[in-house]
């Protein structure tokens, strides 16, 4: 008995962990953005572009890191789109986050059909591969390490050098005060118009990444619908976690916690509907941020264009 | 003498900004279907002219050309034509709702559960159902308004949690309570709940819409002719400016997710009491409450303009059957709808060159 319930556990935990690096790579990318003062809605669809790309390079070469580097590049090719519409072309940011959400789901399912020549979902393709056996042999904290996969540890990694990056050098500095007061930081000459395509690119390349951790990560193909809200959770995951990156990174294991408590509990045998569970990360999310959005607040400039030499 | 000539300088003017709230959208979709030309002629190996003679003839018959096609397009307009309004509400006072698509999913629910009572006089039996819808769409809208208004929480997060809760509170009951044996959706909703087909019963078009043309004028109406409009508008030109003037805009806040979540409801009941008589059981959403976005963003949020809007993307929706027997991905007409929404949204590149002719003919004067 003593063992069953551990190994439930570890197995919840470990679910835990791999549930939620989709939602932290976009919650990270979602806090360098919004930091640097552009709201980016887009998140899901960039999401959905770097799930088909990553399988797209994958299927192309055999190997599932030109898979990721493939997903980077779609993810900065989508955030472009968002770059220019908004800090150029000052559009509404919601509007322009929107849009992209459109296009992209819209493209990436006419490029399954051109491609793939099939409806739905892609082929299955190479995995990334991972020392299960090896970590199963490392005491303690094998079993765990076992049942995840490397986008779990990427995810970590990147949570900890954007917290550095944003806190403890230069750039973080230039970032955060474009995000706060942009006149100020223009007229100590920082360009505010770099540093916030820098940013909004590299939250396409961290999106790009969530959506290969769904595809490559949990799966070995891309199906359409795959991504489903975890690019808005993870904006609910950020605005939660207070636009920090270790906030966020808290923020989006609760929500993964949500989603695997979900599976764990299905097998329980309670009597409520699946429909109950299904809702479960959903009304955690809104709960979450009723009970604890006053306590936030977003970045002072977050969400209006910038124009130069306007007063 | 003079007061001519006012009266044609202000005609003149009207003119001018008549042509210039006309222009942007109509750039927006030619430039929205020349980009998607180009998306045919990838998938399909075709020359620039083949392209645009494929695409626009598969548009063309999917959308007027053929009766039942046209019927279809009617079909595929109606619940738009509510979607769009519901979001036009939202934008004119300055909140984004992007939970029409679950308000809209919460009135389909209401209608079928509504339908299904016995023994209710037709015409009060659809009053009912589509009162069913007003009050679950309102209800559903209401909670993450007052949440907006009171806390301060992000109304476009909220949404769209509601939107997948919706989708599961709607399929339970499908599921369950009013499950049809051996189908994925529920009983068929009675025929003294069913709304009105013109056509014959065969046509799936119906006095649904009617009742959403209707609503286009009233809304018009309640936006710009009355003191709630006023005061909608006023909040969602400048929050802070209403609050001066005494406008109290939480309590404006809630009223238009209000009003927005009664029209996507209202919607919902009216596509299932008129066009589909059943709901299904969901794995994805309708689409409805997403594609009304791109309606209300290319009619500027003017409920005439929703008219419009509605008819072009219903249009696209309903030719994108017909756009795959010439063997054209479907997927095209979606594509169509982002590029037109980027274009929307980039409209700064019209300011832009307006402002640079005006820069240069004070510089030239």
């Amino acid at each position: 008995m003593h063992s069953i319930t551990i190994s439930l556990f570890v197995s919840l935990i470990a679910a835990t962990l791999r549930l939620s690096t989709p939602i932290i790579f976009a919650a990270l990318g979602g806090v360098i953005s919004e930091r640097s003062g552009v709201v980016n809605i887009g998140l899901e669809g960039i999401m959905i572009a770097g799930a088909f790309f990553a399988v797209l390079g994958s299927y192309l070469t055999q190997n599932a890191w030109v898979g990721i580097l493939f997903a980077i590049l779609a993810g900065m090719g989508i955030a472009l789109i968002h770059a220019v519409l908004s800090i150029n072309l000052r559009a509404d940011q919601t509007i322009s986050g929107v849009s992209i959400n459109i296009f992209s789901a819209a493209l990436m399912s006419f490029l399954l059909f051109k491609i793939f020549a099939r409806e739905g979902q892609t082929d299955g393709v190479t995995q990334l591969s991972y020392p299960k056996e090896f970590f199963k042999s490392i005491p303690f904290i094998g079993n765990l390490l076992a049942e995840l996969n490397w986008f779990v540890f990427i995810a970590f990694i990147l949570a900890i050098l954007l917290h550095l990056m944003l806190y403890y050098t230069p750039l973080g500095l230039r970032i955060r005060s474009v995000g706060e007061h942009p006149k100020a930081a223009d007229t100590l000459g920082i360009n505010v118009y770099k540093i916030r395509y820098l940013c909004v690119l590299l939250s396409g390349a961290f999106a790009g990444l969530g959506g290969a951790s769904l595809s490559l990560g949990a799966t070995n193909l891309f199906r359409e619908g795959m991504v489903s809200g975890k690019g808005f959770i993870a904006l609910a995951a950020m605005i939660f976690g207070n636009w920090k990156p270790f906030g966020a990174l808290a923020a989006s294991l609760l929500f993964g916690f949500a989603e695997a408590f979900r599976i764990v509990a299905q097998g329980f045998g309670w009597k409520v509907p699946d429909e109950v569970y299904y809702s479960f990360p959903y009304v955690l999310t809104m709960l979450m941020l009723a009970g604890f959005v006053g306590k936030t607040t977003p970045p002072a400039a977050d969400g209006i264009p910038y124009t130069k030499g306007e007063r | 003498m003079t007061s001519n000539n006012t009266k044609n300088a202000v005609n003149k003017r009207y003119i001018q900004n008549a042509i210039d709230v006309l222009m942007f959208p109509l750039i927006a979709i030619v430039l929205g279907l020349f980009v998607a030309v180009f998306f045919v002629m990838w998938a399909k190996n075709l020359g620039f002219f083949d392209g645009v003679a494929t695409l626009f003839s598969a548009i063309w018959e999917g959308t007027f050309g053929k009766r039942a096609n046209f019927i279809e397009t009617l079909v595929a307009t109606t619940p738009l034509i509510f979607t769009g309004l519901a979001h036009s509400v939202a934008f004119r006072t300055g909140l984004f709702n992007i939970g029409v698509e679950g308000q809209f999913i919460m009135g389909m629910l209401a209608a079928a559960l509504i339908g299904l009572i016995p023994g209710i006089p037709s015409f009060i039996h659809v009053i009912l159902v589509l009162l069913g819808g007003v009050i679950f769409g309102a209800v559903w809208a209401a909670i993450p308004g007052y949440l907006k208004a009171k806390v301060g929480t992000n109304e476009v997060v909220n949404t769209i949690m509601m939107n997948f809760i919706a989708m599961n509170v709607s399929n339970y009951f499908v599921k369950g309570p009013i499950h049809r044996e051996g189908s994925a959706s529920s009983k068929m909703i009675l025929e003294s709940a069913q709304l009105y087909r013109f056509l014959g019963p065969s046509e799936r078009v119906n006095i649904g819409l009617f009742i959403g043309l209707v609503l286009i004028f009233v809304i018009y109406w309640l936006l710009w002719k009355t003191t709630i409009g006023y005061e909608l508008r006023a909040v969602g030109l400048n929050r802070h400016a209403a609050e001066y003037g005494g406008i109290n805009s939480k309590k404006n806040i809630v009223l238009a997710m209000v009003i927005s979540g009664a029209i996507a409801g209202l919607g919902g009941a009216v596509h299932v009491a008129g066009t589909i008589h059943k709901v299904h059981q969901l794995v994805g959403f309708t689409n409805y409450g997403f594609d009304g976005i791109a309606v209300a963003l290319l009619a500027k949020s003017h409920p005439i303009g929703v008219l419009f809007s509605s008819l072009l993307f219903g249009g696209l929706n309903s030719s994108a059957r017909i756009l795959q027997k010439y063997r054209i991905p479907k997927q095209i007409v979606y594509i169509i709808q982002g590029i037109i929404i980027i274009f929307v949204a980039a409209d700064y590149i019209y300011k832009w060159f307006k402002e640079k002719k005006k820069k240069e003919a004070i510089k030239n004067a």
